[in-house]
């Protein structure tokens, strides 16, 4: 293998890797090692070892009222940004339309706009049509600022799809509200589950748009962020481990389904190849 | 092959939807930025460009863009120089380990951005893990006060958060060059070096430009590393706007400095496309 030649001689490339791996990973250890820290957070070495920062976080009432806000948040922010993001793709993939191309990067541009200019611009807008701020509000931005990454990837998904198979659909005599159905959405289906968990995972981390659209009902993130201003305490890092956790075993299941279903996986792969075709 | 009516059901939902909560409220901004706020704190509708002409008149404005454009290019570059040679080595050396090695950049970003960010602040205090650790082996005898709220802490937390997003595309760009092209510049005599230099890296500048703009535009934008770990030297321009919004409520302002931001942005982004296609491998 020919390939395998490149820069085999440059011995430094494999450490440099390791040295990256070691920066990725530094604050995670970190985090997850102090949440067990009897004396609190920093301190070298850690001492103390305990359970109690978890004790107090499984107590602690509006952490826990955050998360189900921000679960609630995920899931509807999900459908929203599925609901309009899977049109939006085949839009772009078979529609033609005055303005198309405007729209295109409209809906693309929340992708890499940073999220305060979109969480501004809604607050001025819900301003406008005189709109209370609640967790509606931050529901609608993130399933707007979203509908990037769900029509992004479906639109990826799209480019690989067998067209032939929606040509026999139609030609077989079938409506095209069943052929989208029974064919085009089945064989999206990798991108769109793909998507959904990844607008699942943005969402509950979002916080760029959350600042400016917070009512009075707090999102996990911003809860932190609260608690962050007042000073810094393990119990952060305890549910910040936790949700680590959960988010290693939503990737372990993703990877299997995805393996199961096309014999390789890779999450954001699609994403960066979908920023390469529509970019 | 698709009727008018399925065309339409597919389209008009997400142009209104776009329509109403993107295209809307970004000209709203744009409105606001001629609008005034009055002494009595109320906004008044009447149009002037005084807002335009204040952020070029009162220097900090633009010091603190230009400072905030130095700290994103400081990411940038940094995200590069990490992500690169990580993609370059997991696309052409890791062989077996490649998808593990891929998983492995992909999880760090599963993690909370406010978290990592808290993480770095609890490393990088001055009763921190860094500096308790470095006293602890008697490297030093007093807690390094540049290491947290300082620059230097903005362009660390936010190279941590964006290298993986910088490696992404690049290592897609890598995974999309044609192996037979490589095996061909190897059998027509060309060392690895020139193999790296002429073949390797001019395909994957789209991936090296994708990846360069994320990290730029993203990090220009951030206001929470620079709130959590900035201190008064490493406030960026989002944070002016933050507070322009907030304590000192002034949103016109506020709003003339997000769209100059949202036009540079979108400037930048025609830049990197223009210049992906002019490399892209056809």
């Amino acid at each position: 293998m020919s390939s395998e030649r490149g820069w085999d001689r440059s011995r430094w490339l494999p450490w440099h890797s390791l040295a990256v791996f070691a920066f990725l990973y530094l604050p995670i250890v970190t985090l997850i090692v102090y949440s067990f820290n009897g004396s609190g957070v920093g301190g070298f070495p850690p001492r103390d070892l305990t359970l109690n920062w978890y004790r107090e976080l499984f107590a602690d009432g509006p952490i826990w009222t955050s998360v189900v806000n921000s679960i609630l948040v995920a899931f509807a922010a999900v459908l929203i940004s599925l609901g309009i993001g899977v049109p939006a793709a085949l839009a772009l993939d078979r529609s033609h339309f005055p303005g198309k191309a405007l729209f295109r990067r409209l809906v693309l541009l929340p992708l890499i706009l940073p999220g305060i200019i979109t969480g501004l611009s809604l607050l001025m807008f819900f301003r406008q049509v005189d709109v209370k701020l609640s967790l509606a509000t931050i529901i609608l931005g993130h399933g707007t600022a979203l509908i990037s990454v769900a029509t992004a990837e479906v639109f990826a998904g799209l480019q690989k799809l067998d067209r032939a198979q929606e040509e026999a659909s139609l030609d077989l005599g079938a409506n095209y509200w069943q052929t989208f159905w029974r064919v085009t959405i089945p064989n999206l289906r990798l991108s769109i589950i793909g998507a959904g968990l990844l607008i699942f995972t943005l969402s509950l981390d979002e916080i760029a748009v959350s600042f400016f659209l917070i009512g009075r009902d707090n999102t996990l993130p911003l809860e932190i962020w609260g608690r962050l201003r007042r000073g810094i305490t393990p119990e952060i890092n305890a549910i910040s481990t936790i949700i680590f956790v959960f988010s290693l075993l939503t990737i372990v299941v993703w990877y299997r389904l995805r393996v199961a279903a096309e014999g390789k996986a890779g999450i954001g792969t699609e994403l960066a190849e979908a920023a390469a075709v529509t970019g | 092959m698709f009727s008018r009516s399925y065309r339409a059901a597919i389209t008009l939902p997400p142009v209104l939807w776009v329509t109403a909560f993107l295209l809307v409220p970004y000209a709203i901004l744009f409105c606001y930025s001629f609008w005034l706020v009055s002494p009595e704190q109320a906004i008044v509708h009447s149009w002037n460009v005084n807002n335009y002409r204040e952020l070029f008149r009162v220097g900090v404005y633009l010091q603190t863009l230009f400072r905030s454009m130095g700290i994103a290019a400081r990411v940038m570059i940094l995200s590069l120089v990490l992500g690169y040679p990580l993609a370059y080595y997991l696309s052409f050396h890791a062989g077996k380990r490649k998808e593990l090695f891929y998983q492995l950049v992909i999880i760090p970003l599963w993690v909370s951005y406010l978290v990592r960010a808290y993480a770095w602040k609890t490393i990088l205090g001055s009763d921190g893990v860094l500096n308790t650790l470095l006293q602890y082996v008697h490297l030093t005898n007093h807690p390094l006060s540049f290491l947290l709220y300082s620059p230097f802490a903005v362009v660390l937390t936010l190279t941590h958060i964006y290298t993986p997003f910088t490696f992404l595309p690049i290592y897609a760009s890598l995974e999309h060059i044609p192996r037979n092209l490589v095996e061909a510049s190897h059998d027509l005599g060309a060392s690895p070096r020139q193999t790296f230099w002429r073949v390797i890296f001019p395909l994957s500048i789209p991936g090296v430009l994708a990846g360069a703009t994320f990290a730029f535009v993203l990090s220009l934008g951030d206001f929470l590393a620079p709130l959590l770990l900035g201190g008064p030297s490493g406030i960026m321009i989002s944070n002016i706007v933050v507070s322009l919004f907030g304590a000192a409520y002034n949103w016109p302002l506020g709003a003339a400095i997000s769209f100059c931001m949202l036009l540079l942005v979108v400037g930048l982004l025609f830049l990197s496309e223009t210049l992906e296609r002019k490399w892209a491998y056809q």
